[in-house]
Order: C-alpha cells, then structure tokens, then sequence
C-alpha cells in the first residue's frame, strides 16, 4: 500500500469525528506551542544577554594580571607576579593589528563638590576607551592624548553623576574632588543605562596614571585590547602573549577574549533553554496520552472495519500501519496548528511587551515537532498492535 | 477447484466443546452456484467463513486448485482473500466516512494500485452498477439496494474467481433483493463461484447447488440439473 494511501485513509477517518480530532490535537498543539513559546523566551533571554555584553564593544581581548590555574600557589603568599604596567600597555598597542589598548584600574572613591559628597566607581583608563568601550561623549570630550605620567587632572563623568552633583549647573569646566585632589570636568559621557544590571552612568573616569597613585596600586587590573574586525583572534592573543612573556619573563598573566565570556554565557543560557523545553515537554506528554485513549477508543469503535478490511485482504501489518498512520497524522497536526500559534503568542507577547526578548528556536521547534509525531506513534501503537491481532471472523461478527 | 476433507472446527464455551464444523468433506467446482441453508448455528457461517479464509479449521484439509490453504501463514492468507475471494455481507460492511467510489477503492489501494488507474477502474466498477451518478455519496446517502450493490462491486473490483455472500438480501426489502440476487446471478454466469449462505427459502430454491445443514454437518446436497 502507498504511503499517501495510509495519509488519504488516516485523515478521512479524522475528518469523519472532527471535534473529537481537534480536542484530541489540542492536547498536542499545548505541548507544541508551549516548546515553542518558552524556547522562544529562553533564547530570547540569551539573545539579549549576548546583545548586552556586545555593548561593551566588539573584537576586546582583556589582559590581566596573575595566571589562573588550578594548581599552585596564590600570589598573595609568594609574589612572583609582575605588575601589569602602563607601559605593558603601550607596548601592546604597538602590536600588528591592536587598534587601541586601554589600561584600566577601578576602585571606589568619594566624590565632592561643595558639600555633596558621592562614593562611585572610579575608572583609571586612557583616551582609547571612546574607540574600545563601544561608549560615547555627550557633553565636551573625553580625556586627552596625553603621555601617562604627565596626564591632567581632567575628568569625564556619568550621566548619573552629573545628575546627583550637578543638578541645576552645567558640568563642564567645573572642578570636583576626588580621593582629596582636584579635578576639571571636561566631558559628560552619553547616557547609557544598565548593562547586567550595572548602572553604566555611575562612573568617572580619569587618567590611569592618578589612578593608580590614588589607589596606591603599581599594576593595572586589566589592559583591554581591540584589534581590527575580521582577523584571527588566536593570532593575535599569541602575539599578545609572546610580547608579554618577553617583557615579564614568565607568563604571569591572563589573556580572556569577549568569545570566551560570551561562550560560556552561551552555554549557560543554553542548558536554561533546554531544562524549559524540557518543562515543555511534559505537556506533550500529556497530549500523547490522550492520543493513546483516542486511538483505543477508535480501534473499539472500528473493530467491524477492521474484521473488513482483513476480509479484503488486508494484512496485520497494513492495519497496524493505518492506525499509526492515523496516530501520526492527528498528532502531526496538532503539532503544526502548535506550532503556529506558539508563534502568534511569542509575537503578540513580543509586540506588546517590546522590552520582553524572544527569539524563536527553531532546532527546538524542528525537534518538538518531530517528538510530537513520535509521541503520537508511540501513543497509537498499542491500539493499532491490537488492532492487528484481532481474528477476522469475531470483528467482523461484533455489533 | 475446491476439496473441503474432514474440516473440523470447535470452539470452547465455557466447559462445553460446540462443534461448528463436524468432518465435513464437500468439493466444488468452478462457476458452480451453491446456497448453504440450515437453521441458527448450524455452521453455514462458519463453513462460509472458512472458504474464505477468514476462520482456519482445527482440522483436516482445505484445498484450492491444488493447493494446500491450511497451512499458509496469515500474511499469506490476507493475500489469498484478495486475489481469490469476494465477500458480500448482510450488513454491507461499507465503510461509512468512505463514498461509494472510496469504498470500491479500498481493494485497490490494499495492493498498491496506482490512483489514476484506480480511478478507471472504479469509475468503470459503478458504471456496471449503475451507480455512475453516485460516485461521490456516503453509504448513509444511498439505499440499502445502492449499498449492497456498492459492496458487490467492491467485492468483484479485483475479479476474483469466488464470491461468498453471507445473507445478501437479509438486510433487503424484496424489490432490492432482487436486483442484487439478479447481480450475483449474472456474476455467476459469466464464470464466478457463487456460494450464499441464507435463510430464505426463495432464494435458496434459485441455487443449481443445494447444501442443508445440521449441528455442523452436511446433512444433504442436491444438485439440480438445470439452471434456472
């Protein structure tokens, strides 16, 4: 018998009780379209947290000071760690390919003007973060080119910071206090918002250089590199490390990469897709049982037809075929109608809720709809085995 | 064509044997007409039911052309029907979400038949019936006459050289009967086996094979010399 034959046979006899197949699709279509809505939450929750780490800007490899490992001693104990200098810094911009080099130092820092007093993040960098940082100006500039050690007391603030001090006033060339010494404002940075739930406009920026003597540090926390788009990130992080290990002797450092980070984020936002598929799947399961009664039921219903077509010369396996065949269709259906008002809801959610992400999942959509149809075969082989074991004589005999 | 020796067949009720079948030995030859009469139990069914390969015998021999049937395995036997047997029920047996032409099909599509060469085929089957018009009707949109015949149709869509018909017109006001008696009859002349198990007297008479039977066994079996 034709495969479409079986398809023909199977969708009339659905067509034939047409409430009882749309209930019965129904419990499929929740499984199908709750796969398909909560992978589509999941993977727009990693869309968006790779899109926010993106803000930091692209092609960024960070170097910092110390090697992680897992065997050996902390350097606290026994320092033969080299600090991680401006001039490591400078020698690394001079690199094929670095664009800009940044050497950075954070701490936190009160903040004075006039009697307003604000502790805050207080970033030690250079002129390059405007080109590295994916950040912007939005008042004055930012901090100049200017050798390290003979830098200005300049500073460049958040958005925040200029709310909280400088109220009713305009920044620029106005002086703040920071750790005691003085500093010009001469640029605001644009309004960024959170990134990971860190306030972005809560910062200040000012030369590393007085950084790190108001810190009291002699080594920088990390030296961000960005090197041109489109060339081999492992070329590069090598180059990065030669250079270094030429200049400390040792390979006393860490080089992490953005692909790293967002990597391992993947994975993670992965596995979360993945257990919520799974939370999804136990909906189908419950439609798969109700494929089970359905199909037992239309196998007592039809026993006369099957004792039939025996008669005319129908084998077991053709019947067991056309009960699975029916099994397969009505779950397959059900998994299609799933599918796309899983997607009406992911977009309605989506365009009424426009900050909430959602990204359609298509190997979870592919791979739910084949589980759906395997359900369904799985759910109807028991009554279609039994259907096939009947004797011709008492089905066609049963009233 | 057909050697029936010593078929037995018993079913268990309870912790009683019933002897549906009782050594029954009968041979029939190719475009006889036989009618198989006999009150309730019996055994014409089941001696109907077993020429056609849908009951197996707890015993004794079934030939065809030949060959030994009682020992085919039940793929084979589902093959046998198709190729060699049409069966025509009291009750139609037609499958009510098929139309008349899906009905005619089913055969067809068991075998694997191409759908264009299907569609000639049942288009040609409902011409014969004269049910051209009705190709397209449920089973519950036509009479039990336009039924029956349907049935026969299908039964006799792959030309198979033995036709059962287990209480053809029981179902059946007299005027339809007629018209499927007068089918069967004239799918008998032209070469088909015909074998209707019923309990009407009429019909039985019209029969050139005459089988009575009693508690399983065969208890008489005229042939009459002239058709009617």
């Amino acid at each position: 018998m034709r495969i479409t034959d079986y398809s023909l046979l199977a969708l009339s006899s659905l067509k034939y009780s047409r409430l009882r197949t749309y209930l019965t699709a129904l419990g499929i279509a929740v499984g199908i379209a709750a796969v398909v809505l909560l992978t589509a939450l999941g993977g727009g929750a990693q869309h968006y947290m790779m899109g926010q780490f993106s803000q930091f800007g692209a092609n960024i490899i960070s170097v910092a000071p110390g090697k992680t490992t897992t065997a050996g001693i902390s350097g606290a104990i026994l320092s033969n760690v080299r600090p991680l200098t401006i001039e490591d810094a400078e020698s690394l911009h001079r690199l094929p390919n670095i664009i800009t080099s940044v050497p950075a130092i954070q701490g936190n820092l009160p903040i004075e003007r006039g009697n307003r007093t604000r502790w805050t993040s207080v970033l030690g960098i250079n002129h390059e973060v405007p080109d590295t940082w994916a950040m912007e100006v939005g008042q004055g500039r930012f901090l100049p080119n200017e050798p390290a050690e003979q830098a200005r007391n300049f500073v460049v603030i958040g958005d925040t910071i200029r709310r909280e001090l400088f109220p009713y006033t305009k920044p620029l060339g106005e002086f703040l206090r920071i750790g005691g010494e003085r500093y010009r404002v001469i640029g605001v940075m644009k309004k960024k918002g959170q990134v990971l739930g860190l306030d972005m406009d809560d910062i200040v920026y000012i030369p590393v250089y007085r950084a790190l003597s108001l810190y009291n540090r002699d080594s920088l926390m990390e030296i961000d590199l960005r090197y041109t788009e489109g060339y081999d990130e492992e070329q590069i992080i090598n180059n990065i490390k030669q250079r270094l290990i030429e200049r400390h002797g040792s390979e006393d450092f860490t080089i992490t990469s953005q692909d790293d980070i967002i990597g391992t984020l993947g994975s993670i936002l992965g596995i979360l897709t993945a257990v919520v598929a799974g939370l999804g799947s136990i909906s189908l399961f419950v439609g798969g049982v109700g494929i089970f009664t359905i199909m037992s039921i239309a196998v007592n219903e039809r026993i006369k037809e099957i004792g039939l077509l025996r008669a005319l010369g129908a084998s077991r396996r053709q019947v067991t075929l056309l009960f699975l065949f029916e099994a397969a269709v009505l779950s397959g259906l059900g998994g299609i109608f799933g599918m796309l008002s899983g997607f009406g809801i992911a977009w309605l959610l989506h365009y009424v809720i426009p900050a909430l992400p959602v990204n359609i999942q298509w190997d979870y959509v592919i791979m739910a709809e084949i589980i759906a149809i395997v359900t369904g075969m799985i759910a109807g082989l028991v009554p279609a085995t039994r259907a096939a074991k009947m004797e011709p004589v008492d089905a066609l005999r049963s009233e | 064509m057909i050697k029936l020796q010593d078929i037995c067949r018993f079913f268990k009720v309870g912790d009683e044997t019933v002897h549906a079948l009782d050594k029954v030995t009968l041979d029939i030859s190719r475009g006889d007409y036989i009618s198989i009469m006999g009150a309730s139990g019996s055994g014409k069914s089941t001696l109907l039911n077993m020429l056609g390969l849908l009951d197996m015998p707890n015993s004794g021999s079934y030939q065809f052309e030949g060959k030994e049937l009682t020992t085919l395995s039940e793929e084979k036997r589902a093959t046998f029907r198709r190729e060699n047997v049409g069966f025509i029920f009291q009750s139609f047996h037609l499958i009510p979400r098929l139309t008349a032409a899906g009905n005619l099909e089913l055969p067809l599509m068991l075998m694997g038949m191409a759908p264009k060469e299907r569609h000639t085929k049942v288009k040609d089957a409902l011409a014969n019936i004269g049910l051209a018009d009705r190709a397209n009707h449920l089973p519950k949109q036509l009479s039990g006459g336009q039924q029956q015949r349907v049935a026969i149709a299908r039964a006799m869509i792959l030309k198979p050289p033995l036709l059962l018909a287990d209480e053809p017109t029981g179902n059946l006001d007299t005027h339809s009967g007629n018209d499927v008696v007068k089918i069967l009859e004239e799918l008998n002349a032209s070469g088909i086996t015909l074998i209707v198990v019923t309990h009407d007297l009429e019909l039985g008479e019209r029969a050139t094979r005459k089988i009575k039977m009693l508690d399983g066994k065969i208890i008489e079996d005229v042939t009459s010399e002239k058709p009617i």
